[in-house]
């Protein structure tokens, strides 16, 4: 039996577009006030606070780097002890990889793909609300365990016997391996979330070959955080049982195994790397066909690019390992497989050489960045290929060397685009430009700054200059790098600033930026800038895959839904017909308190093996508060 | 940007079901996680295994009875679940509630098994790494099952409710179902590592 549709329900076709608006206003809108916010599931509103803590995340994080800077500056500095460096270069890794690189990426498909796809909420908007809580919780541990000087300092991969309960004394390992868990429970719900939104909400005619390049990225790197994070959330259950009830997982004494920490940290770790430099791509993918004005070339290719890379991502993980003494013939398969991964990387560089070529650039900020990053990129994956081999691997491995390599690939290949991208969509998030002006002096103090601080360490590691280490006695031929290098970090640090000044500057006084100020092609720029909260007046529908390239004049649209509830479109997964009108739920304060209980249980159970059982009561709760219907025009069917 | 409508959807249904309902795709999203999951502990276990120079270190293969009796109820429960979720197909509300019923039976009774269970691997998880991971193994699957029967007795409560009536909780049904088949599944390549695997 089917519950009969409410004879007052209000159809949007029998409105004006005026009063419609107001309905769907009304409908969508979140709620002011404190607790307004709290219950917020706006997945715009979810994702500007997780940009905009992933940001300041970054920004510790930088300071971090600087204190590092300061002390490597000169030959037995005595800026920082080394408990103190061992804590700061722990947290700078451990920050930027799980606090900033995963989270904002992961935001930014929040903000885009229900926008790029054409439908008016994320799927499970309340998970979404629910995972910015546990990511603040887990991004909070980790910093006010900092500011109690208990902070982890085992390194962001935690090796054990360091981190295990033979040497790691105290709870500041405990901390990192619980940090993870809040990160990766976020990261993981974020993952369901896109992938049911990019299969099941894009908008009537958007099939899977005319979906943007960017919701292709990021469905493999949902993908990608699916099967990759379980077995860091394996590694570190595993890590803190062997700390807390005597699990012998990672004790060689009693049949355990620390290379088994290795291999369980690295099948997640490497793939990690693609979760952070996929979305790059795609985004790269998206912003350059605008400032050259032409489609993408070789979109087919590209898409494969991406699949291939979210699959090879599986097979690299041993190359973390090549200097632990494992069988020849695995590490010569290893090598293959590192050595092939080039190979998707290369296509999508020549696709976007190409359309480069082909079109006619503009060269604005954002396209300034997507050319910095293809720059840096490639030369970070030069020196990937080369510790790809391992007889130079086991020369260069744990030296500077390697810190230059991932550098170049995580700053380069991840938030050059990304900034590009914060350039790019700047406008549609807050209705205003940025400044092109400071915009170049970022660019180019970032660009400058980065290559003057990394590139000498590359020298410095083959010079034998080892990672981690708080000082050098003076005798060592490193001083003059080292100050180079550290004077070189003050200009990328100021290229930041400058980025971060013009950030809040244009926020509250940048120019307005309109609908479409780029003439870009995709759906996001249908609508007003910033969108309003049902981001579509009408669901779009899409006859190509440049929907706003192939008519410039109006924009065909469905209609047909309901605006006394909150309602959206579902469609097939292949060819995107639409199959029903389904509801998105409505503001809810329970995934707030459902994150609170779930921080307790977590946090608790650094101290306590019984947290799991005790805590876990008051989650029960929460979640069944979350679920349990109300009543509401959502829930009718 | 001007609109030109091209598209009446006004006919479709309120909430699709099946694979046209964003929760069964959630639930498969989770399943996924939670299968990879227990795929690397499994991975886990017989990497250990390859390590030791016997297995199962220090302790003699686990009592067959109550794993085995446990399979044989959960591979039973199947039936039962099948049909509720049929029933719930057909939107038979009386036949949903005795199934969601049976099915909260079906949820308790692997547990009292599994009070059993622990006790006959004749190993405790801090003896060695044999024991840390059968263990968990173990209570891996318990946490599955025990999330999945509280969330089945909500269910079922929902379902004696007001609010029981409607396509959607009948979808919610189906997905609990599912997921139920998942619990079932996954134990089985965990019941031969745990109990067959040592006997090798």
């Amino acid at each position: 039996m089917t519950v009969e549709q409410r004879s007052s329900a209000v159809m949007d076709f029998d409105l004006g577009d005026a009063e419609r608006d107001r309905q769907l206003m009304q409908r969508w809108a979140t709620r002011p006030g404190i607790l307004g916010a709290i219950a917020a599931v706006d997945h715009k509103v979810i994702a500007r606070r997780y940009i905009v803590t992933a940001f300041v995340f970054l920004a510790l994080g930088g300071i971090l780097a600087l204190a590092m800077r300061i002390q490597l500056a000169q030959p037995e500095a005595r800026f920082l002890d080394a408990d103190r460096y061992n804590q700061i270069f722990t947290m700078h890794g451990s920050n930027m990889m799980f606090l900033f690189a995963v989270p904002v990426m992961e935001a930014m498909a929040v903000y885009l793909v229900p926008l790029m796809v054409g439908t008016r909420n994320i799927a499970f908007p309340r998970l979404n609300a629910f995972s910015y809580w546990i990511f603040l919780a887990g991004g909070l541990l980790l910093w006010i365990s900092f500011a109690l000087d208990t902070a982890p300092d085992v390194g962001w991969f935690a090796y054990v016997p360091l981190s295990g309960p033979e040497y790691g004394a105290g709870k500041r390992a405990d901390l990192w391996a619980q940090m993870i868990t809040f990160t990766e429970l976020s990261a993981l719900a974020i993952a369901v979330e896109i992938v049911v939104t990019v299969l099941k909400q894009r908008a009537p005619g958007m099939s899977l070959d005319r979906i943007p390049l960017l919701v292709w990225s990021m469905l493999v790197m949902a993908f990608l955080v699916i099967m990759a994070m379980p077995a860091i959330m394996v590694a570190s259950s595993t890590l803190i049982m062997d700390r807390l009830v005597g699990t012998h997982f990672y004790n060689p004494a009693e049949g355990g195994d620390a290379l088994l920490w290795q291999h369980l940290f690295w099948f997640f770790g490497h793939p990690e790397v693609y979760i952070i430099f996929l979305p790059a791509a795609g985004m790269v993918s998206t912003i350059l066909p605008t400032f050259v004005q032409r489609p993408v070339f070789g979109y087919l290719a590209l898409v494969m690019a991406l699949i291939a890379t979210g699959i090879l991502a599986f097979g690299l993980w041993v190359h973390h390992m090549f200097v632990v003494g494992l069988p020849r013939l695995g590490e010569s398969f290893f090598t293959a497989s590192s050595m092939a991964i080039a190979i998707p990387a290369g296509i999508q560089i020549f696709c976007w050489l190409a359309t480069l070529w082909a079109g006619r650039p503009v060269f604005k900020t954002p396209l300034l960045f997507v050319i910095g990053f293809i720059v840096t990129f490639v030369i970070g994956g030069l020196t990937g290929v080369m510790v790809a081999s391992v007889p130079f691997d086991t020369q260069v491995h744990d030296t500077y060397f390697v810190v230059a390599h991932f550098h170049y690939v995580l700053i380069g290949g991840a938030v050059f685009p990304l900034i590009a991208a914060i350039y790019y969509w700047f406008p549609k998030m807050t209705g205003r430009m940025m400044s092109e002006k400071l915009g170049r002096w970022a660019f180019w103090l970032i660009f400058v700054g980065f290559h003057l601080t990394f590139f000498p360490m590359h020298i410095l590691g083959l010079q034998g200059m080892p990672r981690r280490i708080y000082t050098y006695q003076p005798e060592l031929p490193w001083a003059g790098l080292n100050l180079f290098v550290s004077l070189s970090s003050i200009i990328l640090a100021a290229g930041f600033l400058v980025f971060f000044i013009d950030v809040i500057r244009s926020w509250s006084s940048g120019k307005p930026a309109g609908e479409n100020p780029w003439n870009a092609s995709t759906l996001e720029w249908a609508t007003s800038s910033p969108p309003p909260p049902y981001n579509f007046r009408s669901i779009p529908v899409v006859d190509g895959r440049d929907p706003l390239w192939s008519k410039t004049d109006e924009l065909p649209v469905t209609s047909g839904l309901r605006t006394d509830r909150r309602e959206l479109l579902i469609t097939s997964v292949v060819e995107a017909l639409p199959e029903a009108r389904e509801s998105s739920p409505q503001d809810s304060i329970w995934p707030f308190w459902a994150a609170i209980a779930t921080s307790i249980m977590l946090i608790w159970s650094i101290f306590s093996p019984w947290a799991v059982v005790w805590g876990s009561i008051p989650m029960a709760v929460a979640l069944i508060g979350w679920f349990w219907p109300k009543g509401e025009a959502e829930d009718e069917s | 940007m001007r609109e030109r409508v091209v598209l009446d959807v006004s006919k479709l249904p309120l909430h699709g079901m099946g694979i046209a309902s964003p929760t069964w795709w959630g639930t498969c999203a989770f399943m996924l996680i939670e299968g990879t999951g227990f795929g690397l502990a499994i991975a886990v276990y017989l990497y250990l295994m390859s390590l030791a120079p016997h297995w199962p270190i220090d302790a003699p293969p686990p009592d067959l009875w109550a794993g085995t009796v446990l399979t044989a109820l959960l591979l039973a429960s199947v039936v039962p679940n099948i049909l509720v979720s049929r029933w719930a197909k057909e939107r038979n509300l009386k036949r949903v509630r005795l199934g969601l019923v049976i099915m909260s039976l079906c949820g308790i009774a692997p547990l009292v098994l599994r009070v059993f269970e622990f006790p006959a691997l004749h190993v405790r998880w801090d003896d060695n790494a044999y024991g840390s991971i059968t263990w968990i193994l173990l209570g891996l699957h318990t946490t599955h099952i025990v999330t999945d029967l509280v969330d089945t007795l909500v269910l079922t409560c929902l379902m004696f409710s007001r609010h029981g009536d409607n396509t959607r909780r009948y979808g919610d049904v189906e997905d609990n179902a599912l997921y139920w088949n998942f619990v079932v599944i996954t134990w089985l390549p965990i019941y031969a590592c745990l109990y067959w695997v040592p006997r090798l």
